[in-house]
């Protein structure tokens, strides 16, 4: 499963995606906003995705994973729209018969999910009582 | 011929708009990058700007139809 979505990542459902009865490890990745960025306080972020684009590279990910490592089960969710600090911003989730490899799964998809999928987020920062500033990075 | 660019990041920011459109005779991927920074000098700031053509990445030889999506791809930053 790759999902591009506006809603909340419902994080069980991930799991339960990538999830197999013949695994004996099941790894996750959840990633979270943060409340501090630039040294400021983050107020929201926008996320933005190419999302033909974006759904294509993942599977490219993916199957690149699948090559390398004996993944039984696997789901990506990235969430687009505004988040608060806190919120859940991607989920990804392995399954395979033994810890090592859904571990090592798991670590290359969100990195190469971070580098290569076309997806872009924009910081809305605090500075000062009533200012806001934007970053890109 | 017109060309309609669709801008992502921090594109849009400078190109000021989700669509953009520019006017190429013989259009390929090279003058519209040339084209693109004569009007927007702020792009040449950027790391690394590619151009995909239908959700593929394009060579800066391919040429460019009124009818093709295009969109400028500057760094991604999700996660």
């Amino acid at each position: 499963m790759i999902k591009i979505t506006e809603k909340p990542i419902d994080v069980q459902k991930v799991i339960d995606t990538a999830s197999s009865l013949n695994a004996g490890a099941v790894n996750v990745f959840i990633g979270t906003v943060r409340s501090k960025a630039h040294g400021k306080n983050v107020v929201w972020l926008e996320y933005e995705s190419y999302e033909s684009m974006t759904v294509a590279e993942i599977r490219k990910i993916i199957d690149e994973a699948s090559h390398r490592w004996p993944l039984l089960g696997w789901a990506v969710s990235h969430r687009i729209g505004t988040l608060k600090p806190g919120e859940v911003s991607v989920v990804v989730a392995v399954s395979s018969p033994h810890r090592k490899e859904s571990f090592e799964a798991c670590q290359y998809i969100i990195d190469e999910v971070k580098t290569k999928a076309q997806i872009w987020k924009k910081k809305y920062l605090k500075t000062g009582r009533n200012g806001f500033q934007q970053a890109h990075k | 011929m017109k060309l309609k660019i669709k801008t992502f990041g921090i594109t849009r920011d400078i190109l000021g708009g989700r669509l953009v459109e520019i006017e190429i005779s013989q259009p390929t991927v090279s003058l519209l990058r040339s084209e693109l920074t004569r009007r927007y000098p702020d792009l040449e700031n950027l790391n690394s700007l590619f151009v995909a053509v239908n959700n593929k990445y394009a060579d800066e030889s391919e040429e460019l139809s009124s009818t093709d999506e295009i969109a400028l791809i500057p760094p991604v930053s999700g996660g």
